[in-house]
């Protein structure tokens, strides 16, 4: 009793190891994607999904997933949602199409104009939500039907169509758009067809060539966000004053944390991410069409909550959401292998948000040792 | 004991008023903090005590009145900027974020960095490691820095914010009913504390409800009623029981002093 000291040591003890590792907020990614792999490998290990072609396929899907999901990830752990990241997707692909198609202008302005443009939709976002104090819910949300209108309306008005096509000629030699329509890697995947490691074409006119030429921007930029997102969170101080401010506003405010500024930057990056997205999508597609991203944001809520994150702000990591867009594209792209129903995505979906949301409470309680 | 009228008060609140809408919180409260001194605040429940101390921390904005740091007119726009001109604050609703770590609590909004590449990152290292130690003086033995301070009894949690705020009040250091959930070695430890950083030069505003631990540490005492100063009273000028009676709003504790066989 007197000895504090030894009561101190006692007590570390008092967790152990197997309850800290629950705690930490991927454990649900991570069994997760253990489970849904080693579900696929014995169900669809010979369709082809696990062949080069196969694995660039749901690579790609869940790159898709994992470049929203890090700015839904970010903010949601500062407190708020985005409900408008889907009509932002289509948005900004409208806006490419627009300024580099029908108004001619070099592809790299079109693309610095349109950021400017997306990044100050999220900033006035942020604006609304710290101002009037509303659930951030409800402000994007108003934003999701406003964007989406205008997606819809400027094409219609001044092509009369809803989809533009004619971005990859705009775009071709651009300096600028290659970072996000591009490939890199040729040569290590030249190699890796020459040595035979992945197959290459035998007939027409690519023979020679491996079946996959290079790895997408899309991938690369999925990468680069889930690092940067990472190392913002866990290891800067503005990652603390990310994780203050949806933790407890006011208490972070009144310990001298920015918590305005924190929102307002949060949704600007959301806001980033969505574009990002965009752009690689009508690189690759060569055309924006008016409904474009739809659904994305739930999507990408869906994957950060899988990953670990509470819905009411505070908790929750990068890697987790990165991981739950890999469990999302994955199970998406497999069961397409595996010749199942693609309806049946929806349900799995609908489940396993459900079980997540549901393990998410409980280690809440854990952690904060909710009585 | 009477080198503090020797300095400059370090902080002048000039009758400070504070209005919610059509709720006067504060009507006129005017308070001198010099360095080296505890000032203690007392009054009742609903008196105007923590919101006198949230203009002082850049918590609220007063509707009037004038606020003189360090002899120049100051405007806290928020408590960023107190924060950054030495003021902490230990709010009776503590400032914490259950969530979070021990040590990301201790240092949130005050992140100690390293560069590393040019950039700063945050030292955790360092901040585990103040942590720990600081809490020990303090007289509590964590499991560990990462500890979530949601996991921390209500006193260990009063214990953290009293030692952040200890930590990083390098002029003025407010504790807003620090000792209400805390045990008796631990009260003890932050009486010793508002001690030891007084004797430092700091000036401390200490509010309490409890008479005891006003008089065990304070140079003067301030007693609020309904958002007005009853007036200040130096150590030495006032029986505890005087004071006492003040805290009640001026009424007789005397009554009911004699029912409850005087141990109020
Ligand atoms: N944000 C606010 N909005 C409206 N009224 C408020 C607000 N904050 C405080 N008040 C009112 O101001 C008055 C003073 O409150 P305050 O919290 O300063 O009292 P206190 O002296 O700290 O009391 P206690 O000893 O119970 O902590 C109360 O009547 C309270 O209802
Ligand atoms: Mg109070």
């Amino acid at each position: 009793m007197a000895d504090t000291a030894a009561t101190g040591d006692e007590r570390v003890k008092e967790i152990p190891a197997w309850r800290r590792a629950l705690i930490r907020p991927e454990l649900g990614g991570i069994c997760g994607a253990v489970l849904v792999f080693a579900f696929f490998l014995l169900t669809a290990f010979d369709s082809g999904m696990f062949a080069p072609q196969g694995i660039m396929n749901w690579t790609i899907v869940s790159a898709q997933f994992m470049i929203i999901a890090v700015g839904a990830c970010l903010l949601m752990i500062a407190g708020e949602f985005d409900l408008s990241v889907g009509s932002m997707i289509g948005f900004a692909g409208m806006m490419i199409a627009v300024f580099g198609v029908v108004l001619g202008w070099p592809m790299w302005m079109a693309i610095l104009i349109t950021f400017a443009l997306c990044l100050a939709i999220g900033a006035i976002n942020g604006f609304i939500v710290i101002k009037t104090g509303l659930p951030s819910f409800i402000v994007t949300l108003a934003f999701l039907f406003i964007l989406r209108g205008f997606t819809i309306y400027i094409p219609q008005t001044i092509e009369s169509k809803t989809i533009i096509g004619g971005i990859r000629d705009a775009a071709e030699g651009d300096w600028l758009a290659p970072i996000f329509g591009g490939k890199i890697g040729q040569g290590l995947f030249q190699w890796m067809g020459d040595v035979g490691m992945i197959e290459t074409f035998t007939r027409g006119n690519r023979a020679g060539q491996p079946v996959i030429d290079g790895l997408p921007m899309l991938v690369v930029w999925a990468i680069i966000l889930i690092v940067f997102g990472h190392v913002l969170l866990t290891r800067t101080r503005f990652g603390n004053w990310i994780f203050a401010s949806g933790g407890d506003a006011e208490a972070a405010r009144n310990s001298g944390v920015p918590v305005n500024k924190v929102k307002v930057l949060m949704f600007m990056f959301t806001a980033f991410c969505a574009t990002v997205f965009a752009l690689c999508q009508v690189m690759e597609f060569g055309s924006a069409g008016a409904d474009r991203g739809l659904l994305k944001e739930f999507e990408a809520i869906i994957a950060v909550v899988i990953g670990g994150a509470l819905l009411t702000g505070g908790y929750g990591s990068v890697i987790g959401a990165a991981l739950g867009a890999l469990i999302f594209g994955v199970v998406q792209q497999g069961l397409f292998f595996a010749g199942v129903e693609s309806s049946l995505f929806r349900v799995f979906l609908g489940v396993i948000l459900l079980g997540a949301v549901v393990l998410n409470t409980y280690i809440r309680r854990m952690i904060t040792g909710e009585r | 004991m009477n080198s503090r009228t020797e300095h400059a008060p370090i902080i002048r609140m000039k009758n400070i008023e504070k209005h919610f809408g059509s709720v006067i919180a504060l009507a006129g409260v005017s308070v001198d903090v010099y360095p080296g001194e505890c000032h203690c605040l007392l009054g009742d429940n609903g008196a105007g005590k923590s919101t006198f101390i949230k203009t002082m921390s850049g918590v609220h904005q007063p509707t009037k009145g004038e606020i003189i740091f360090e002899g120049a007119p100051m405007h806290f726009d928020d408590p960023r900027d107190a924060i950054a001109a030495g003021i902490a604050t230990v709010h009776q609703h503590l400032a914490m974020i259950p969530l979070m770590s021990v040590s990301r609590n201790f240092f949130m909004g005050n992140e100690p960095t390293k560069k590393r590449f040019g950039i700063p990152f945050f030292d955790h290292e360092y901040a585990d490691r103040v942590t720990m130690e600081e809490m020990r003086k303090m007289g509590i033995n964590l499991r560990g820095p990462d500890q979530a301070v949601g996991t921390l009894s209500g006193g260990e949690r009063q214990t953290v914010a009293i030692s952040r705020a200890v930590h990083f009040g390098a002029k003025v250091l407010i504790l807003d009913e620090p000792t209400s959930a805390l045990g008796v070695r631990q009260t003890s430890n932050v009486l010793a504390t508002i001690d030891r950083v007084r004797k430092q030069d700091i000036a401390v505003v200490f509010i309490t409800h409890n008479v005891r631990h006003a008089m065990a540490v304070g140079d003067r005492f301030t007693v609020l009623n309904r958002g007005q100063t009853l007036g200040t009273a130096q150590r030495g000028q006032i029986t505890p029981d005087e004071l006492q009676d003040m805290m009640a709003g001026g009424q007789e504790l005397a009554t009911l002093e004699g029912s409850l066989g005087g141990t109020v």
